[in-house]
Protein backbone atom coordinates (compact mmCIF):
# COMPACT_ATOMS: atom_id res chain seq x y z
CA UNK A 1 0.00 0.00 0.00
CA UNK A 2 1.25 3.37 -0.88
CA UNK A 3 1.50 5.84 2.09
CA UNK A 4 -0.58 8.22 0.62
CA UNK A 5 -3.66 6.68 0.34
CA UNK A 6 -3.64 5.84 4.16
CA UNK A 7 -5.29 10.10 4.08
CA UNK A 8 -8.50 10.87 3.17
CA UNK A 9 -8.08 14.08 0.69
CA UNK A 10 -10.85 16.64 1.60
CA UNK A 11 -12.07 17.92 -1.75
CA UNK A 12 -10.29 21.25 -3.05
CA UNK A 13 -7.79 21.46 -0.13
CA UNK A 14 -4.23 20.83 -1.49
CA UNK A 15 -2.07 17.74 0.78
CA UNK A 16 -0.95 20.07 3.75
CA UNK A 17 2.67 18.14 4.30
CA UNK A 18 4.70 21.25 3.96
CA UNK A 19 2.03 23.64 3.91
CA UNK A 20 1.32 23.58 7.50
CA UNK A 21 2.58 27.01 8.27
CA UNK A 22 0.18 28.74 5.28
CA UNK A 23 -2.57 27.19 5.89
CA UNK A 24 -2.74 26.08 9.67
CA UNK A 25 -6.45 24.60 10.01
CA UNK A 26 -7.10 23.68 13.41
CA UNK A 27 -8.52 19.98 13.69
CA UNK A 28 -8.31 20.08 17.54
CA UNK A 29 -9.14 23.47 19.47
CA UNK A 30 -9.21 23.55 23.34
CA UNK A 31 -9.36 26.43 25.03
CA UNK A 32 -10.08 26.17 29.37
CA UNK A 33 -10.54 22.56 29.25
CA UNK A 34 -11.34 20.75 32.25
CA UNK A 35 -12.28 17.05 33.40
CA UNK A 36 -13.23 16.40 36.96
CA UNK A 37 -14.33 12.93 37.87
CA UNK A 38 -16.48 13.51 41.59
CA UNK A 39 -13.98 15.92 43.59
CA UNK A 40 -11.01 15.09 41.84
CA UNK A 41 -9.66 17.36 39.26
CA UNK A 42 -7.73 15.76 36.18
CA UNK A 43 -7.55 18.35 33.80
CA UNK A 44 -7.19 21.91 35.13
CA UNK A 45 -7.70 24.43 32.14
CA UNK A 46 -5.75 23.73 29.50
CA UNK A 47 -5.67 25.68 25.84
CA UNK A 48 -3.76 24.11 22.94
CA UNK A 49 -4.49 23.78 19.05
CA UNK A 50 -3.05 20.61 16.70
CA UNK A 51 -2.72 21.90 13.10
CA UNK A 52 -3.87 19.86 10.07
CA UNK A 53 -0.42 17.67 9.23
CA UNK A 54 1.53 17.75 12.44
CA UNK A 55 2.51 15.25 14.89
CA UNK A 56 1.30 16.55 18.20
CA UNK A 57 2.53 15.12 21.63
CA UNK A 58 1.03 15.15 25.32
CA UNK A 59 4.02 14.39 27.83
CA UNK A 60 4.23 13.79 31.20
CA UNK A 61 4.15 11.67 34.28
CA UNK A 62 1.22 9.42 35.04
CA UNK A 63 -1.68 11.21 36.64
CA UNK A 64 -0.79 14.57 34.83
CA UNK A 65 -3.90 14.23 32.75
CA UNK A 66 -2.85 12.91 29.25
CA UNK A 67 -5.04 10.28 29.19
CA UNK A 68 -7.86 11.90 30.17
CA UNK A 69 -7.75 14.54 27.39
CA UNK A 70 -6.97 11.83 25.02
CA UNK A 71 -10.48 10.20 26.04
CA UNK A 72 -11.95 13.64 25.39
CA UNK A 73 -10.50 14.29 22.29
CA UNK A 74 -11.75 10.95 21.24
CA UNK A 75 -15.17 12.36 21.60
CA UNK A 76 -15.67 9.49 24.61
CA UNK A 77 -15.85 11.46 27.69
CA UNK A 78 -17.69 14.47 27.88
CA UNK A 79 -15.89 17.65 29.13
CA UNK A 80 -16.42 18.96 32.57
CA UNK A 81 -15.79 22.59 31.40
CA UNK A 82 -14.38 25.29 28.62
CA UNK A 83 -14.20 24.50 24.49
CA UNK A 84 -13.42 21.83 22.88
CA UNK A 85 -13.94 21.61 18.99
CA UNK A 86 -12.72 18.48 17.10
CA UNK A 87 -12.46 18.74 13.30
CA UNK A 88 -14.35 21.83 13.85
CA UNK A 89 -17.44 20.04 15.62
CA UNK A 90 -18.33 19.96 19.26
CA UNK A 91 -18.26 16.49 20.45
CA UNK A 92 -21.24 16.75 23.16
CA UNK A 93 -23.59 17.20 19.97
CA UNK A 94 -21.23 15.60 17.23
CA UNK A 95 -19.85 12.62 18.59
CA UNK A 96 -20.78 10.13 16.24
CA UNK A 97 -19.85 12.42 13.53
CA UNK A 98 -16.46 12.88 14.94
CA UNK A 99 -15.25 9.53 15.47
CA UNK A 100 -16.25 8.44 12.30
CA UNK A 101 -13.23 10.55 10.89
CA UNK A 102 -10.78 9.31 14.05
CA UNK A 103 -8.45 6.83 14.23
CA UNK A 104 -8.05 5.62 18.04
CA UNK A 105 -5.23 3.47 19.53
CA UNK A 106 -5.35 3.01 22.85
CA UNK A 107 -2.90 2.35 25.72
CA UNK A 108 -4.31 -1.37 25.89
CA UNK A 109 -5.02 -3.18 23.31
CA UNK A 110 -8.74 -3.80 22.90
CA UNK A 111 -8.28 -6.74 20.21
CA UNK A 112 -11.02 -9.41 20.20
CA UNK A 113 -8.69 -12.17 20.99
CA UNK A 114 -10.96 -15.13 19.95
CA UNK A 115 -11.12 -13.75 16.40
CA UNK A 116 -8.31 -13.90 13.47
CA UNK A 117 -6.00 -10.75 12.68
CA UNK A 118 -7.90 -10.02 9.43
CA UNK A 119 -11.09 -10.35 11.00
CA UNK A 120 -10.46 -8.35 13.91
CA UNK A 121 -9.91 -5.56 10.53
CA UNK A 122 -12.84 -6.62 8.79
CA UNK A 123 -15.46 -6.46 12.06
CA UNK A 124 -13.78 -3.14 12.60
CA UNK A 125 -14.71 -1.09 9.56
CA UNK A 126 -18.09 -2.83 9.51
CA UNK A 127 -18.47 -0.26 12.76
CA UNK A 128 -17.64 2.54 10.55
CA UNK A 129 -20.23 1.18 8.06
CA UNK A 130 -17.93 0.38 5.36
CA UNK A 131 -19.33 -2.46 3.21
CA UNK A 132 -18.06 -6.05 3.39
CA UNK A 133 -16.26 -5.62 0.50
CA UNK A 134 -14.39 -2.19 1.21
CA UNK A 135 -13.56 -3.97 4.47
CA UNK A 136 -11.87 -6.69 3.17
CA UNK A 137 -9.67 -4.62 0.67
CA UNK A 138 -8.49 -2.34 3.34
CA UNK A 139 -7.56 -5.09 6.12
CA UNK A 140 -5.29 -6.86 3.22
CA UNK A 141 -3.88 -3.17 2.75
CA UNK A 142 -3.21 -2.46 6.12
CA UNK A 143 -1.66 -6.25 6.56
CA UNK A 144 0.60 -5.27 4.11
CA UNK A 145 1.47 -1.94 5.50
CA UNK A 146 2.07 -3.06 9.46
CA UNK A 147 3.77 -6.48 7.86
CA UNK A 148 0.92 -8.88 9.55
CA UNK A 149 0.27 -10.46 5.82
CA UNK A 150 1.64 -13.86 7.25
CA UNK A 151 -0.39 -13.48 10.43
CA UNK A 152 -3.67 -13.02 8.24
CA UNK A 153 -5.27 -16.26 9.91
CA UNK A 154 -3.95 -16.83 12.89
CA UNK A 155 -5.80 -16.17 16.02
CA UNK A 156 -4.52 -12.61 18.04
CA UNK A 157 -4.21 -14.80 21.34
CA UNK A 158 -0.94 -16.29 19.36
CA UNK A 159 0.72 -12.87 18.35
CA UNK A 160 3.34 -11.37 20.85
CA UNK A 161 2.79 -7.87 21.98
CA UNK A 162 4.59 -5.99 19.35
CA UNK A 163 2.12 -7.57 16.36
CA UNK A 164 -0.49 -6.85 18.45
CA UNK A 165 0.62 -2.85 18.85
CA UNK A 166 0.80 -3.25 15.36
CA UNK A 167 -2.45 -4.33 15.05
CA UNK A 168 -4.17 -1.81 16.80
CA UNK A 169 -2.48 0.82 14.76
CA UNK A 170 -3.69 -1.02 11.62
CA UNK A 171 -7.04 -1.25 13.02
CA UNK A 172 -7.04 2.76 13.78
CA UNK A 173 -6.54 3.26 10.22
CA UNK A 174 -9.36 1.10 9.12
CA UNK A 175 -11.51 4.75 8.40
CA UNK A 176 -8.58 6.30 6.66
CA UNK A 177 -8.93 8.25 9.54
CA UNK A 178 -7.71 12.44 9.06
CA UNK A 179 -6.96 12.59 13.13
CA UNK A 180 -4.99 9.41 14.74
CA UNK A 181 -5.10 9.50 18.38
CA UNK A 182 -2.21 7.45 19.86
CA UNK A 183 -2.17 6.59 23.77
CA UNK A 184 1.29 5.18 24.86
CA UNK A 185 1.71 3.25 21.55
CA UNK A 186 4.86 1.76 21.68
CA UNK A 187 4.87 1.23 25.96
CA UNK A 188 5.88 -2.38 26.97
CA UNK A 189 7.88 -3.29 23.57
CA UNK A 190 11.24 -4.27 22.97
CA UNK A 191 13.53 -1.99 20.99
CA UNK A 192 13.16 -3.56 17.29
CA UNK A 193 9.30 -3.43 17.93
CA UNK A 194 9.37 0.30 18.48
CA UNK A 195 11.28 1.51 15.89
CA UNK A 196 9.53 -0.82 13.36
CA UNK A 197 6.59 1.44 15.35
CA UNK A 198 8.11 4.98 15.16
CA UNK A 199 8.59 3.91 10.97
CA UNK A 200 5.24 3.24 10.15
CA UNK A 201 3.98 6.11 11.95
CA UNK A 202 6.61 8.17 10.42
CA UNK A 203 5.52 7.08 7.10
CA UNK A 204 2.31 8.07 8.37
CA UNK A 205 2.88 11.34 8.91
CA UNK A 206 4.71 11.71 5.70
CA UNK A 207 1.39 10.74 4.43
CA UNK A 208 0.11 14.27 5.77
CA UNK A 209 -2.17 11.93 8.75
CA UNK A 210 -2.03 14.12 11.91
CA UNK A 211 -1.00 12.62 14.39
CA UNK A 212 -1.70 13.19 18.81
CA UNK A 213 0.27 10.74 20.67
CA UNK A 214 0.81 10.30 24.35
CA UNK A 215 4.31 8.86 25.67
CA UNK A 216 6.31 8.19 28.63
CA UNK A 217 9.49 7.85 26.40
CA UNK A 218 11.50 11.35 25.52
CA UNK A 219 13.09 9.91 22.54
CA UNK A 220 10.04 8.99 21.32
CA UNK A 221 8.35 12.73 21.59
CA UNK A 222 12.05 13.58 19.93
CA UNK A 223 11.85 11.07 16.97
CA UNK A 224 7.68 11.62 16.27
CA UNK A 225 6.61 14.46 17.53
CA UNK A 226 6.77 17.92 15.31
CA UNK A 227 5.30 19.90 18.83
CA UNK A 228 4.60 18.67 22.38
CA UNK A 229 3.50 19.95 25.63
CA UNK A 230 4.46 18.61 28.74
CA UNK A 231 1.65 17.98 31.41
CA UNK A 232 1.92 18.31 34.91
CA UNK A 233 -1.12 18.27 37.80
CA UNK A 234 -3.72 18.66 35.06
CA UNK A 235 -1.82 21.88 33.42
CA UNK A 236 0.41 22.63 30.61
CA UNK A 237 3.77 23.39 32.05
CA UNK A 238 5.16 23.44 28.91
CA UNK A 239 4.47 23.97 24.85
CA UNK A 240 6.88 24.05 22.06
CA UNK A 241 8.79 21.75 19.22
CA UNK A 242 11.31 19.07 21.11
CA UNK A 243 13.94 21.61 19.96
CA UNK A 244 12.45 24.93 21.28
CA UNK A 245 12.01 23.54 25.02
CA UNK A 246 15.26 22.26 25.70
CA UNK A 247 16.19 25.96 24.42
CA UNK A 248 13.78 27.67 26.81
CA UNK A 249 13.95 25.59 30.05
CA UNK A 250 17.64 23.65 29.86
CA UNK A 251 21.01 24.23 28.07
CA UNK A 252 22.69 22.89 25.37
CA UNK A 253 24.85 20.73 26.78
CA UNK A 254 24.98 18.79 30.19
CA UNK A 255 27.90 17.91 32.48
CA UNK A 256 27.75 14.66 34.41
CA UNK A 257 30.44 14.76 37.16
CA UNK A 258 30.93 11.67 39.72
CA UNK A 259 32.93 11.25 42.18
CA UNK A 260 33.13 7.82 42.34
CA UNK A 261 30.89 5.39 45.36
CA UNK A 262 32.86 6.56 48.35
CA UNK A 263 31.33 10.28 47.50
CA UNK A 264 28.43 10.61 50.07
CA UNK A 265 25.35 13.23 49.08
CA UNK A 266 26.29 15.55 51.55
CA UNK A 267 29.89 15.52 49.92
CA UNK A 268 27.89 16.39 46.32
CA UNK A 269 25.61 19.39 48.06
CA UNK A 270 29.95 20.50 49.28
CA UNK A 271 31.13 19.58 46.00
CA UNK A 272 28.15 21.41 44.37
CA UNK A 273 28.84 24.85 46.19
CA UNK A 274 32.73 24.60 44.26
CA UNK A 275 31.42 24.55 40.82
CA UNK A 276 27.99 26.07 41.22
CA UNK A 277 29.28 29.43 39.43
CA UNK A 278 30.52 27.05 36.19
CA UNK A 279 26.97 26.47 35.15
CA UNK A 280 23.52 27.69 34.48
CA UNK A 281 21.70 25.57 36.43
CA UNK A 282 23.25 22.95 39.03
CA UNK A 283 21.80 19.27 40.26
CA UNK A 284 22.99 17.20 42.65
CA UNK A 285 21.60 13.52 42.58
CA UNK A 286 23.15 10.75 44.71
CA UNK A 287 25.64 9.61 42.21
CA UNK A 288 26.67 12.48 40.06
CA UNK A 289 25.79 16.38 39.59
CA UNK A 290 24.88 17.52 36.35
CA UNK A 291 25.88 21.12 35.26
CA UNK A 292 23.67 22.55 32.95
CA UNK A 293 25.45 24.80 30.76
CA UNK A 294 26.07 25.60 27.33
CA UNK A 295 29.92 25.13 26.45
CA UNK A 296 30.31 21.76 28.57
CA UNK A 297 33.77 21.00 27.80
CA UNK A 298 34.44 24.61 29.13
CA UNK A 299 33.10 23.35 32.49
CA UNK A 300 35.04 20.56 32.76
CA UNK A 301 38.46 22.40 32.04
CA UNK A 302 37.18 24.79 34.64
CA UNK A 303 36.22 22.04 37.29
CA UNK A 304 39.61 20.07 36.79
CA UNK A 305 41.38 23.89 37.18
CA UNK A 306 39.44 24.35 40.80
CA UNK A 307 41.67 20.77 41.44
CA UNK A 308 38.69 18.75 41.81
CA UNK A 309 39.23 15.22 40.26
CA UNK A 310 35.71 13.56 39.46
CA UNK A 311 35.81 9.23 38.54
CA UNK A 312 33.96 10.40 35.48
CA UNK A 313 32.94 12.94 33.43
CA UNK A 314 30.38 12.95 30.52
CA UNK A 315 29.65 16.07 28.43
CA UNK A 316 26.25 15.41 26.72
CA UNK A 317 23.69 17.41 24.53
CA UNK A 318 20.18 18.34 26.50
CA UNK A 319 17.54 16.20 25.80
CA UNK A 320 13.83 16.54 26.47
CA UNK A 321 14.78 14.18 29.19
CA UNK A 322 16.19 17.14 31.16
CA UNK A 323 13.47 19.51 30.22
CA UNK A 324 10.80 16.65 31.11
CA UNK A 325 12.53 16.32 34.68
CA UNK A 326 13.22 20.03 35.18
CA UNK A 327 9.32 20.86 35.02
CA UNK A 328 8.16 18.17 36.58
CA UNK A 329 10.25 16.91 38.93
CA UNK A 330 12.29 14.17 39.78
CA UNK A 331 9.58 12.87 42.65
CA UNK A 332 7.59 9.64 41.89
CA UNK A 333 4.21 10.40 40.85
CA UNK A 334 1.91 7.09 41.51
CA UNK B 1 -34.37 4.98 14.84
CA UNK B 2 -32.70 4.41 11.48
CA UNK B 3 -29.48 5.05 12.77
CA UNK B 4 -29.99 3.05 15.58
CA UNK B 5 -31.07 0.04 13.12
CA UNK B 6 -27.90 0.99 11.09
CA UNK B 7 -25.24 0.63 13.49
CA UNK B 8 -27.28 -1.91 15.62
CA UNK B 9 -26.59 -4.08 11.99
CA UNK B 10 -23.12 -3.14 11.98
CA UNK B 11 -22.54 -4.61 15.60
CA UNK B 12 -24.35 -7.57 14.53
CA UNK B 13 -21.99 -8.77 12.01
CA UNK B 14 -19.16 -8.57 15.42
CA UNK B 15 -21.48 -10.97 17.10
CA UNK B 16 -21.85 -13.35 13.98
CA UNK B 17 -18.65 -13.41 13.04
CA UNK B 18 -17.56 -14.36 16.59
CA UNK B 19 -20.38 -17.22 16.87
CA UNK B 20 -19.14 -18.57 13.76
CA UNK B 21 -16.15 -19.30 15.89
CA UNK B 22 -18.08 -20.54 19.24
CA UNK B 23 -21.22 -22.32 17.95
CA UNK B 24 -20.05 -25.66 18.70
CA UNK B 25 -19.59 -24.94 22.02
CA UNK B 26 -23.05 -23.72 22.42
CA UNK B 27 -24.66 -26.67 21.62
CA UNK B 28 -24.62 -28.61 24.39
CA UNK B 29 -25.97 -25.96 26.74
CA UNK B 30 -28.07 -24.74 23.77
CA UNK B 31 -29.35 -28.25 22.37
CA UNK B 32 -28.29 -31.12 24.54
CA UNK B 33 -29.22 -29.77 28.06
CA UNK B 34 -32.90 -29.27 27.02
CA UNK B 35 -33.34 -32.56 24.56
CA UNK B 36 -31.75 -34.73 28.51
CA UNK B 37 -34.55 -32.85 30.15
CA UNK B 38 -37.41 -33.79 27.02
CA UNK B 39 -36.29 -36.96 27.81
CA UNK B 40 -36.07 -37.42 31.08
CA UNK B 41 -38.49 -35.63 32.32
CA UNK B 42 -41.21 -35.93 29.54
CA UNK B 43 -40.98 -39.57 28.29
CA UNK B 44 -39.25 -40.77 31.52
CA UNK B 45 -41.22 -39.18 34.09
CA UNK B 46 -44.35 -38.31 31.56
CA UNK B 47 -44.61 -42.18 31.06
CA UNK B 48 -45.18 -42.45 35.05
CA UNK B 49 -47.39 -39.53 35.48
CA UNK B 50 -49.17 -40.18 32.05
CA UNK B 51 -50.07 -43.37 34.03
CA UNK B 52 -51.92 -41.98 37.16
CA UNK B 53 -53.92 -39.84 35.20
CA UNK B 54 -53.22 -36.39 33.85
CA UNK B 55 -56.46 -34.71 35.13
CA UNK B 56 -54.87 -31.88 37.03
CA UNK B 57 -52.36 -31.19 33.87
CA UNK B 58 -56.01 -30.78 31.51
CA UNK B 59 -55.59 -34.18 30.78
CA UNK B 60 -52.89 -33.85 28.33
CA UNK B 61 -50.07 -36.31 28.02
CA UNK B 62 -47.20 -35.33 30.28
CA UNK B 63 -44.79 -34.51 27.62
CA UNK B 64 -47.60 -32.22 25.76
CA UNK B 65 -47.64 -30.74 29.20
CA UNK B 66 -44.01 -29.42 30.01
CA UNK B 67 -42.84 -29.45 26.03
CA UNK B 68 -43.80 -25.84 25.48
CA UNK B 69 -42.79 -24.51 29.38
CA UNK B 70 -39.49 -26.37 28.36
CA UNK B 71 -38.94 -24.42 25.11
CA UNK B 72 -39.84 -20.61 27.44
CA UNK B 73 -37.08 -21.70 29.99
CA UNK B 74 -34.24 -22.50 27.39
CA UNK B 75 -34.92 -19.16 25.96
CA UNK B 76 -34.82 -17.46 29.19
CA UNK B 77 -31.78 -19.92 29.87
CA UNK B 78 -29.65 -18.69 26.50
CA UNK B 79 -30.60 -15.18 26.79
CA UNK B 80 -29.57 -14.56 30.55
CA UNK B 81 -26.18 -16.99 29.63
CA UNK B 82 -25.59 -14.14 26.41
CA UNK B 83 -26.19 -10.94 28.62
CA UNK B 84 -24.04 -11.81 31.55
CA UNK B 85 -20.41 -13.35 30.29
CA UNK B 86 -20.18 -11.59 27.15
CA UNK B 87 -21.11 -8.09 28.73
CA UNK B 88 -18.10 -8.49 31.19
CA UNK B 89 -15.66 -9.46 28.83
CA UNK B 90 -16.68 -6.62 25.87
CA UNK B 91 -16.63 -4.03 29.09
CA UNK B 92 -13.38 -5.77 31.26
CA UNK B 93 -11.68 -8.84 30.39
CA UNK B 94 -11.31 -7.92 26.33
CA UNK B 95 -13.36 -4.35 26.72
CA UNK B 96 -13.89 -4.51 22.99
CA UNK B 97 -16.82 -2.29 23.85
CA UNK B 98 -14.50 0.28 24.78
CA UNK B 99 -13.20 -0.23 21.38
CA UNK B 100 -16.41 -0.07 19.83
CA UNK B 101 -17.31 2.80 21.29
CA UNK B 102 -14.35 4.78 19.79
CA UNK B 103 -16.16 4.55 16.43
CA UNK B 104 -19.26 6.08 15.13
CA UNK B 105 -21.04 3.77 17.04
CA UNK B 106 -23.04 4.81 20.68
CA UNK B 107 -23.40 2.88 23.88
CA UNK B 108 -26.96 2.15 22.74
CA UNK B 109 -26.03 0.82 19.40
CA UNK B 110 -23.67 -1.86 21.42
CA UNK B 111 -26.30 -2.76 23.19
CA UNK B 112 -28.60 -3.03 20.24
CA UNK B 113 -26.18 -5.37 18.73
CA UNK B 114 -25.97 -7.08 21.56
CA UNK B 115 -29.41 -7.42 21.86
CA UNK B 116 -29.98 -8.56 18.00
CA UNK B 117 -27.62 -11.14 18.20
CA UNK B 118 -29.51 -12.63 21.53
CA UNK B 119 -32.63 -12.23 19.86
CA UNK B 120 -30.34 -14.74 16.73
CA UNK B 121 -29.29 -17.01 19.28
CA UNK B 122 -32.70 -17.37 21.02
CA UNK B 123 -34.34 -17.72 17.79
CA UNK B 124 -32.29 -20.39 16.19
CA UNK B 125 -31.79 -22.77 18.96
CA UNK B 126 -35.09 -22.60 19.78
CA UNK B 127 -36.28 -22.80 16.07
CA UNK B 128 -34.44 -25.93 16.52
CA UNK B 129 -35.99 -27.52 19.70
CA UNK B 130 -39.25 -26.70 18.46
CA UNK B 131 -38.49 -29.22 15.43
CA UNK B 132 -37.68 -31.72 18.19
CA UNK B 133 -40.37 -31.44 20.41
CA UNK B 134 -42.39 -31.70 17.21
CA UNK B 135 -41.10 -34.62 16.35
CA UNK B 136 -41.44 -36.44 19.85
CA UNK B 137 -45.19 -35.24 19.50
CA UNK B 138 -44.94 -32.83 21.93
CA UNK B 139 -47.26 -30.00 20.10
CA UNK B 140 -50.50 -30.59 20.82
CA UNK B 141 -51.86 -27.80 18.40
CA UNK B 142 -50.23 -26.46 15.35
CA UNK B 143 -50.32 -23.18 17.32
CA UNK B 144 -47.54 -24.33 19.59
CA UNK B 145 -45.33 -23.27 16.63
CA UNK B 146 -46.22 -20.06 18.27
CA UNK B 147 -43.95 -21.31 21.31
CA UNK B 148 -41.36 -19.51 19.43
CA UNK B 149 -42.15 -15.64 19.24
CA UNK B 150 -43.28 -16.07 22.92
CA UNK B 151 -39.37 -17.51 23.34
CA UNK B 152 -37.96 -14.60 21.97
CA UNK B 153 -39.71 -12.53 23.90
CA UNK B 154 -39.05 -14.24 27.15
CA UNK B 155 -35.59 -14.36 25.50
CA UNK B 156 -36.11 -9.97 24.89
CA UNK B 157 -37.49 -9.54 28.80
CA UNK B 158 -34.78 -10.74 30.67
CA UNK B 159 -31.61 -9.76 28.32
CA UNK B 160 -32.29 -6.29 29.09
CA UNK B 161 -31.91 -6.20 32.67
CA UNK B 162 -29.78 -9.20 32.75
CA UNK B 163 -27.30 -7.25 31.19
CA UNK B 164 -28.22 -4.04 32.87
CA UNK B 165 -27.06 -5.55 36.29
CA UNK B 166 -23.66 -6.86 34.04
CA UNK B 167 -22.63 -3.14 33.99
CA UNK B 168 -22.47 -2.92 37.76
CA UNK B 169 -20.08 -5.67 38.48
CA UNK B 170 -16.37 -5.75 38.77
CA UNK B 171 -16.13 -9.35 37.96
CA UNK B 172 -18.05 -12.21 37.18
CA UNK B 173 -19.08 -13.32 40.64
CA UNK B 174 -22.23 -11.87 40.36
CA UNK B 175 -23.63 -13.76 37.56
CA UNK B 176 -23.04 -17.08 39.84
CA UNK B 177 -26.20 -15.19 41.94
CA UNK B 178 -28.25 -15.05 38.83
CA UNK B 179 -27.75 -18.58 38.25
CA UNK B 180 -28.74 -19.84 41.63
CA UNK B 181 -31.30 -17.46 42.85
CA UNK B 182 -32.92 -16.39 39.58
CA UNK B 183 -32.24 -18.94 36.56
CA UNK B 184 -33.00 -21.67 38.44
CA UNK B 185 -35.40 -21.16 40.42
CA UNK B 186 -37.60 -19.28 37.68
CA UNK B 187 -36.88 -22.84 35.64
CA UNK B 188 -38.49 -24.96 38.51
CA UNK B 189 -41.14 -22.70 39.96
CA UNK B 190 -42.30 -21.25 36.88
CA UNK B 191 -44.66 -23.53 35.69
CA UNK B 192 -42.88 -25.47 33.77
CA UNK B 193 -42.95 -29.12 35.01
CA UNK B 194 -46.24 -28.54 37.14
CA UNK B 195 -48.87 -26.17 37.49
CA UNK B 196 -47.95 -23.09 40.55
CA UNK B 197 -51.16 -23.50 41.90
CA UNK B 198 -49.64 -26.07 43.42
CA UNK B 199 -47.44 -24.25 45.29
CA UNK B 200 -47.64 -22.43 48.69
CA UNK B 201 -49.35 -19.14 47.92
CA UNK B 202 -46.43 -17.07 48.24
CA UNK B 203 -44.50 -19.00 46.22
CA UNK B 204 -46.96 -19.06 43.49
CA UNK B 205 -47.37 -15.02 43.59
CA UNK B 206 -43.32 -14.91 43.13
CA UNK B 207 -44.06 -17.27 39.58
CA UNK B 208 -46.39 -14.88 38.48
CA UNK B 209 -44.30 -12.02 38.83
CA UNK B 210 -41.25 -13.74 37.07
CA UNK B 211 -41.42 -13.15 33.53
CA UNK B 212 -40.94 -16.82 32.48
CA UNK B 213 -44.15 -17.98 34.35
CA UNK B 214 -45.86 -15.47 31.81
CA UNK B 215 -43.91 -17.15 28.74
CA UNK B 216 -44.73 -20.47 29.75
CA UNK B 217 -48.48 -20.08 30.64
CA UNK B 218 -48.50 -18.34 26.67
CA UNK B 219 -46.55 -21.00 25.13
CA UNK B 220 -48.28 -23.99 27.15
CA UNK B 221 -51.79 -22.63 26.15
CA UNK B 222 -51.24 -22.05 22.61
CA UNK B 223 -49.99 -25.60 22.45
CA UNK B 224 -52.85 -26.76 24.20
CA UNK B 225 -55.56 -25.03 22.68
CA UNK B 226 -56.49 -23.25 25.89
CA UNK B 227 -55.63 -19.29 25.20
CA UNK B 228 -57.78 -16.70 27.00
CA UNK B 229 -57.29 -13.73 24.97
CA UNK B 230 -57.09 -11.71 28.15
CA UNK B 231 -54.54 -13.25 29.79
CA UNK B 232 -52.85 -13.97 26.73
CA UNK B 233 -52.50 -10.25 26.41
CA UNK B 234 -51.60 -9.55 29.76
CA UNK B 235 -48.97 -12.05 28.83
CA UNK B 236 -47.64 -10.01 26.36
CA UNK B 237 -47.92 -6.61 27.79
CA UNK B 238 -45.82 -8.22 30.74
CA UNK B 239 -42.61 -9.50 28.66
CA UNK B 240 -43.00 -6.54 26.83
CA UNK B 241 -42.82 -4.17 29.95
CA UNK B 242 -39.89 -6.16 30.93
CA UNK B 243 -38.54 -5.61 27.42
CA UNK B 244 -38.69 -2.18 27.52
CA UNK B 245 -37.53 -1.46 30.87
CA UNK B 246 -34.71 -3.49 30.64
CA UNK B 247 -33.42 -2.20 27.32
CA UNK B 248 -33.63 1.34 28.83
CA UNK B 249 -31.76 0.16 31.79
CA UNK B 250 -29.06 -1.52 29.73
CA UNK B 251 -28.66 1.13 27.98
CA UNK B 252 -28.07 3.48 30.82
CA UNK B 253 -25.74 1.19 32.36
CA UNK B 254 -23.87 0.63 29.26
CA UNK B 255 -23.21 4.63 28.23
CA UNK B 256 -22.27 5.16 32.17
CA UNK B 257 -19.84 2.45 31.68
CA UNK B 258 -18.44 3.04 28.96
CA UNK B 259 -18.97 6.95 28.70
CA UNK B 260 -16.76 8.66 31.79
Amino acid sequence: MEPLETTRKVSGEPSSVGQVSEQRESLVHVRDLRKSYGDFEAVRGIDLDVWRGEAFGFLGPNGAGKSSTMRMIGAVSPTSGGTLRILGLDPATDGPAIRARLGVCPQDDTLDTELTVRENLTIYGRYFGLSRAECRERADELLEFVALTEKAKVKVDELSGGMKRRLTIARSLVSKPDLLLLDEPTTGLDPQARHLLWDKLFRLKQAGVTLIITTHYMDEAEQLCDRLVVMDGGLIAAEGSPSDLIRDYSTREVTELRFGPDVMLADHDALAGKVEDLAQRIEVLPDRLLLYTDDGERAVAAVHERGLQPAAVLVRRSTLEDVFLRLTGRTLVD
Amino acid sequence: MALALENGRRMFDYWLTVYKRTWKGTMISSFLLPMLYLAAMGIGLGSFVDSNGTGALGGVSYLQFIAPGLLAATALQIAVGESTYPVMSGLKWQKFFHSMIATPLRPADVVYGQLAFIAFRVLSSCAVFLVIIALFGGLKSPLGILGLPVALLVGMAVAGPIAAYATTLENDSGFAMVFRFGVVPAFLFSGAFFPVSQLPDWIEWLAYVSPLWHAVDLSRNLSLGTVNPWLALVNVVYLLAWFIVGTWLAVRGFTRRLIR
